[in-house]
């Protein structure tokens, strides 16, 4: 067959390199399996420092530790709805006060899921987010002095007929823009003056503008809500500036403290320019 | 609209693609390349040395009822050794040809079951009907691309796989690797809206299209002469029901479903079972889930936290259970907020 000895030897070479780079893969599976830690800076298949220098224009982010805290299911259940709570913390005696928190899903198509600018009195956030594929996730939060703070946890897509799309398109498109407003008491709390949790709900498809109609061929437009502003009467409670990562009929749950104002505002905009504005009287019982 | 500027700082860029990422991934040096390959090749050779390969083996079949088919597939979730084999899959045979109801996880299992119909008969197989758009049932359509059959669906179906389709089969491709060789989600020829009949020669199957149940695309099959039912998976026994369209949906087709003349089921997943008998125990699940959501929503519990305790209660009469109930809870929980 006419190889050459330098071929041969070559040859050998590479297959005895190939035998190592199957024990690398193996042990890389193992690990992969086994590792609930998000992936480290070191790793080249990490996309979070190329992000991070694109969306915060190269600012430094510290380590969010004791600042920021993310809870997810290590597992997303249902790929469609993954539910994850934003904590922020300062410690005692630091005067400073947190202005914005984003919510970066790294391996998804569009990884901003949202930011969220906050009042002067919340501390918690939930929502929904959908989640395309093995993922670390990032909350990064900015305080009155400009200073980043990030935390990551890592969240494993489900498998199965899990799919981070809409579930019923027709009632999606039926209810559009209706809204609904909770309270809550928070019982660990005594009945005046302690913090509260409302929450606030939209029905919209938010579709990602990713999918190809197969009758059509055409691509299905983005269509989702881009913004979202909640008002304790004057007062801004929570803007969120959001992406398609957000779940189909998007859901905030938020603690924060009463003002003495009798309504809430919620005034919320998408894609395709509609407005969706409601009013709720404070409810003053809770 | 933007209203970043009354807080005084910059909007941070939403629309920052990971495309950048992805590009530099691809940066790789010859000599790497060449490596690579034949680690790949060695890779090939020990996988065909641990899988061999019988030529697709006819699928293990049952006649349940005259004429009528069932392969039933494993209690479990699609892996590669199991080829996807999880949901019931089967053919019935009239006078002049062939009508098949589901393919199966992946196109070696369709080929499977093509070689499973050819031991019990040589006619032409006129329709491959698709009880819905997922995995399970599907990905072996490619297998009967060549037969001449018209695909048949629910009106929802190209739908379901255009927005679903391509997560399936990157989601399934990580789980399965190259056991998803092949799979094309076949659209259907013919889509069903309301009921539609078709006749395979002195037999004819009844189709009905449901409104979203199990999920926004179930089609059930009945065939008249035999009064066996193929449900899809707006029926599932011992294998815990999978909530991935609308949980009041479900609840509500149950009624009339139920009213269907049949005498026997073929459920998406679990043994034949007597009918209507054969809806008890997922009507008993789907409602203790519902009752439970409906609590925890009234008492003001998180999504997350109603996620872990909905539903757990049944926990017992059912396979699979660890991997479906938590996100069978979160779906209910959110659809049922909206009451």
């Amino acid at each position: 067959m006419g190889f050459d000895a330098t071929d041969k030897s070559e040859l050998r070479s590479m297959a005895r390199q190939g035998i190592r780079i199957l024990w690398m893969l193996a042990f890389a599976t193992v690990l992969g399996v086994s590792s609930a830690q998000p992936l480290t800076a070191a790793d080249p298949e990490d996309a979070w420092p190329g992000l991070a220098r694109d969306i915060f224009n190269g600012r430094d982010l510290a380590d969010g530790t004791g600042v920021i805290a993310i809870e997810m299911p290590y597992r997303a259940e249902d790929a469609a709805i993954v539910p994850v709570t934003l904590r922020t913390a300062l410690p005692p005696g630091d005067t400073r006060m947190l202005k914005a928190i984003t919510l970066v899903i790294d391996q998804n198509p569009a990884p901003v899921a949202a930011t969220f600018q906050v009042g002067p009195r919340v501390t918690m956030i939930s929502t929904r987010v959908r989640i395309d594929s093995y993922t670390n996730v990032h909350a990064v939060a900015e305080l009155s002095d400009g200073q980043l703070y990030a935390s990551a946890v890592f969240v494993k897509a489900s498998g199965g007929c899990s799919a981070p799309t809409a579930k019923n398109a027709e009632e999606a498109k039926a209810n559009l823009g209706q809204m609904r407003f909770r309270q809550f008491s928070k019982p660990a709390d005594g009945p005046t003056g302690g913090p509260r949790e409302a929450q606030i709900m939209i029905r919209h498809p938010n579709n990602s503008g990713l999918q190809r109609d197969q009758v059509t061929l055409l691509y299905v437009p983005a269509f989702f809500v881009t913004e979202l502003h909640v008002w304790q009467g004057e007062e801004l409670v929570l803007a969120m500036d959001s992406g398609i990562s957000i779940s189909e009929d998007p859901n905030i749950r938020f603690d924060y403290l009463p003002n003495g104002a009798t309504h809430f505002r919620v005034e919320a905009v998408d894609t395709d320019g509609h407005v969706f504005k409601r009013e709720w009287p404070v409810d003053a019982a809770m | 609209m933007c209203r970043w500027a009354a807080f005084g700082i910059a909007a941070p860029n939403r629309f920052v693609m990971r495309r950048s990422a992805q590009e530099r991934r691809w940066v790789c040096s010859r000599r790497a390349l060449r490596l690579a390959a034949v680690a790949t090749l060695m890779l090939v050779g020990l996988s065909s040395l641990a899988r061999p390969q019988s030529a697709d083996a006819a699928l293990e079949i049952a006649e349940v009822a005259a004429g009528l088919f069932v392969h039933f597939g494993a209690n479990a979730l699609m892996t590669a050794e199991n080829e996807g084999g999880i949901a019931n899959v089967g053919f019935i045979v009239g006078d002049d040809a062939v009508a098949v109801i589901d393919t199966g996880g992946s196109v070696r299992e369709g080929r499977r079951l093509l070689a499973a119909i050819r031991t019990i008969t040589a006619k032409p197989i006129r329709y491959v009907i698709n009880t819905h758009a997922h995995p399970d049932h599907v990905f072996g359509n490619a297998a009967f691309a060549r037969e001449g059959a018209a695909f048949v669906g629910h009106r929802n179906l190209p739908r379901a796989f255009s927005v679903r389709g391509p997560f399936y089969l990157s989601a399934f491709r990580r789980i399965m690797g190259d056991v998803l060789d092949g799979v094309e989600l076949v659209p259907p020829q013919r889509s069903v809206d309301g009921e539609t009949k078709l006749d395979i020669g002195n037999r004819v199957l009844t189709l009905h299209a449901w409104a979203t149940a199990h999920t926004d695309n179930d089609l059930t099959v009945l065939d008249d002469i035999t009064q066996t039912l193929f449900t899809g998976d707006l029926v599932f026994l011992r294998h815990i029901p999978v909530v991935d369209g609308s949980l009041r949906g479900w609840l509500a087709a149950l009624k009339p479903l139920a009213t269907f003349a049949a005498k026997l089921a073929v459920p998406g997943h679990g043994p034949a079972a007597a009918w209507p008998l054969a809806l008890d125990d997922e009507r008993r699940y789907l409602e203790r889930l519902a009752q439970d959501c409906r609590a925890l929503i009234a008492r003001g519990t998180p999504i997350a936290e109603a996620a872990v305790t909905a539903g757990v209660s049944e926990k017992s009469h059912w396979e699979l259970f660890e991997a479906y109930n938590a996100r069978n809870a979160t779906a209910a929980f959110a659809e049922l907020e909206w009451e």
